[in-house]
């Protein structure tokens, strides 16, 4: 319940803001007769809609996980953010580890399988990558 | 005639030894790639693109390869769901009902070689169909002006949304969302940017590749995250395998029936795969009648789900190659691949592409046999592979994801949206809003709005154009049906629920 107007409300105001950001799209001089506009404003009007009703008519709450799972969560997301900023610094290898081993232990808690998974998967897709498939890889930080 | 002359020329390049090689290797993979949990159809697909575009195949060789996955994926979707009582992919959902129980019985390995022979029975007659329907469908299709396109992507969205989901509000939500994305960059006809927030990033616009990878497989880890892989790997033995004659000699008829079923079920534009085994399921179910003991193991409830799985995934073949407009998710995965490689599905690319288009089809002719050839002597192999444990195969998929999005572009902005996007499709899922239409909204939104601007350019700005044509009305009509029908059927169209131990 909750959990369905939540998140209609927000995407509503999403899209009013969407609107609002259409309304100022620049129209060139020599323009068709819709214009860069109207279509983007169509999809906010219908987005809007369809939201005001998952807010009046929401479905059953789903079942969110604990605190732990969404902290475990988290910690991935920022796993992840922290690998897209570092893949081209650090080179392949290193971040692709630590990066594999923590999702690995994320999704099963035990350090050795995931110490693993983290160094294998890093040398493993590394030589597939580099030498299989012939892609451009960098494996350690350049200097 | 026609066919026959045409596909003589797809034949001279699906058996180059390159070309097949490509589609052993392509049938292989979608086969561990259906058989894993995780890892779908979709996901599948998507994760290979970028690798595939990086790898610089031109447009035939990464078709063919990508098509082979495909299918394989859609032959190897019923592996986990005989043996785990999982299903690989979503449309192999159905084969859990039957599949399972007969393996418990003790008949693993004819659950396993019927539902193989199922598969390729269904998939050779809609590649037959394809083969048929296709150019006569493309020929049609030239009269389809841009007042038309337009309402066939409004019946792509409507039916996707009536049908894929339990709530049209949710499903018209994530259209909106996906063609917001679309309309994001630098708008084609005045050369402005739009919507951008003033990033420069996002200048060249939202890369659907980005999308997808994001949605479809980066969100499966957050998923497995939060059941721990807890959910997978007790299964059923396999002992020997043996070819149950008499079982496959029993079913021929619901063979049939199925693919017939399964095969309409897939050219109808945003149906797709999981309505065709779906409807192949239910009708051979009523067809049998009460006491026929569906879902307890019999043959006719695994062959029937397998035929009609298959032979939607080749129905929806036929949309999407002439006209453009997708009949499921994986198939707005490929069409993704055909926008990368720059080919515009239509009409057209039957008469001015005709080696792609013939080429493709000789070699799903060809992947289908490989594929009965590996998944019924060969299914032990597979077997294995499904013991991959979800904590090295999750990370790995994962890995993968970031190597060929970054690959294409080399920028670490397109991960950081990539993750984005991973985040919003978990969000999606745990609230019941499907993600296709999204994709589906990313890959056409720039059509469609191409479509009804040129639209309005014809007809100068005057609105009921979109409804002149005999073609548009009827096109309206059903989109329309598609959309509102499914709220009146919802009782009678409810889908079995899964069997728990």
């Amino acid at each position: 319940m909750a959990s369905d107007r939540i998140f209609g409300l927000v995407t509503a105001l999403l899209a009013l803001a969407y609107i609002a950001s259409a309304f100022q799209v620049q129209t060139s001089f020599l323009s068709d007769p819709v214009g860069p506009k109207t279509f983007p404003i169509l999809i906010g009007v219908v987005g809007a809609v369809s939201a005001m009703f998952m807010v009046l008519r929401p479905d059953p709450e789903p079942e969110w996980p604990g605190m732990r799972t969404l902290g475990a969560l988290a910690i991935a997301v920022a796993v992840l953010v922290a690998y897209a900023y570092t893949l081209r610094p650090l080179g392949f290898l290193l971040p692709t580890a630590v990066a594999a081993g923590v999702l690995s232990y994320q999704i099963s808690p035990n350090p050795r399988t995931a110490a693993i998974a983290g160094v294998g998967l890093s040398l493993g897709l590394f030589i597939l990558f580099k030498f299989v498939l012939d892609l451009g890889l960098v494996p350690f930080p350049a200097h | 005639m026609d066919v026959f002359s045409n596909l003589a020329l797809g034949f001279s390049i699906a058996l180059s030894p390159y070309t097949l090689m490509l589609a052993v290797v392509g049938c292989f993979l979608g086969t561990i790639i259906g058989a894993l949990p995780g890892l779908g159809p979709s996901n599948g697909v998507a994760i290979l693109i970028p690798i595939t575009f990086t790898l610089g195949l031109d447009a035939t060789s990464a078709l063919v390869l990508m098509t082979a996955v495909y299918y394989g994926a859609m032959y190897g979707g019923r592996i986990s769901s005989i043996l785990l009582n999982i299903p690989g992919d979503e449309p192999a959902l159905m084969t859990t009902l039957d599949g399972y129980p007969m393996a418990k019985a003790g008949r693993a390995g004819d659950a396993l070689v019927l539902s193989g022979f199922a598969s390729f029975y269904g998939a050779l007659f809609a590649t037959i169909g394809l083969m048929f329907l296709a150019p006569v469908l493309a020929n049609v299709a030239y009269l389809f002006g841009p007042a038309e396109y337009f309402a066939l992507y409004m019946l792509a969205f409507a039916t996707l949304g009536g049908m894929a989901s339990n709530n049209q509000a949710k499903s018209a939500l994530a259209a909106c969302l996906g063609l917001g994305i679309a309309m994001i960059g630098v708008d084609s006809s005045s050369g402005l940017p739009r919507l951008t927030g003033g990033s420069l990033h996002l200048y060249d616009g939202v890369d659907f590749l980005v999308a997808i990878v994001g949605l479809f497989a980066v969100a499966e880890v957050f998923f497995f995250i939060e059941s721990h892989g807890k959910n997978s790997s007790i299964g059923v033995k396999l002992d020997n395998v043996r070819i149950p004659w008499r079982d496959i000699y029993l079913t021929r008829w619901t063979m049939f029936r199925s693919s017939v079923v399964g095969f309409i079920a897939g050219i109808l534009p945003g149906a797709g795969a999981s309505l065709g085994s779906f409807m192949a399921y239910m009708s051979e179910k009523s067809l049998a009648g009460e006491d026929s003991g569906f879902g307890t193991g019999v043959p006719k409830g695994i062959a029937a789900p397998e035929a009609g799985n298959n032979a939607a995934a080749g129905g929806a073949l036929v949309p999407m190659l002439t006209l453009g407009v997708p009949g499921s998710g994986t198939t707005a995965v490929l069409l993704a691949l055909l926008m990368t490689l720059n080919i515009t599905p239509g009409p057209t690319l039957f008469t001015e592409r005709p080696e792609v288009v013939w080429g493709l089809i000789a070699s799903l002719l060809i992947a289908n046999f490989v594929l009965l050839l590996m998944n019924v002597p060969m299914v032990k192999i597979f077997v294995k592979i499904l013991m991959v444990p979800p904590w090295i195969l999750l990370p790995g998929v994962t890995m993968v994801s970031f190597v060929g999005i970054y690959s294409l572009s080399g920028s670490y902005f397109d991960l950081l949206l990539m993750i984005a996007f991973g985040v919003l499709g978990y969000i999606l899922r745990k609230l019941d809003i499907p993600t296709v239409p999204v994709i589906l909204g990313i890959l056409l939104g720039g059509h469609m709005e191409d479509a009804l601007r040129r639209a309005m350019v014809i007809s100068d700005g005057e609105w009921t154009y979109l409804f002149s044509s005999p073609i548009t009305i009827g096109l309206w009509i059903a989109a329309i049906a598609g959309f509102v029908a499914p709220m009146f059927l919802r009782g009678v169209l409810k889908k079995p629920q899964r069997i728990t131990d």
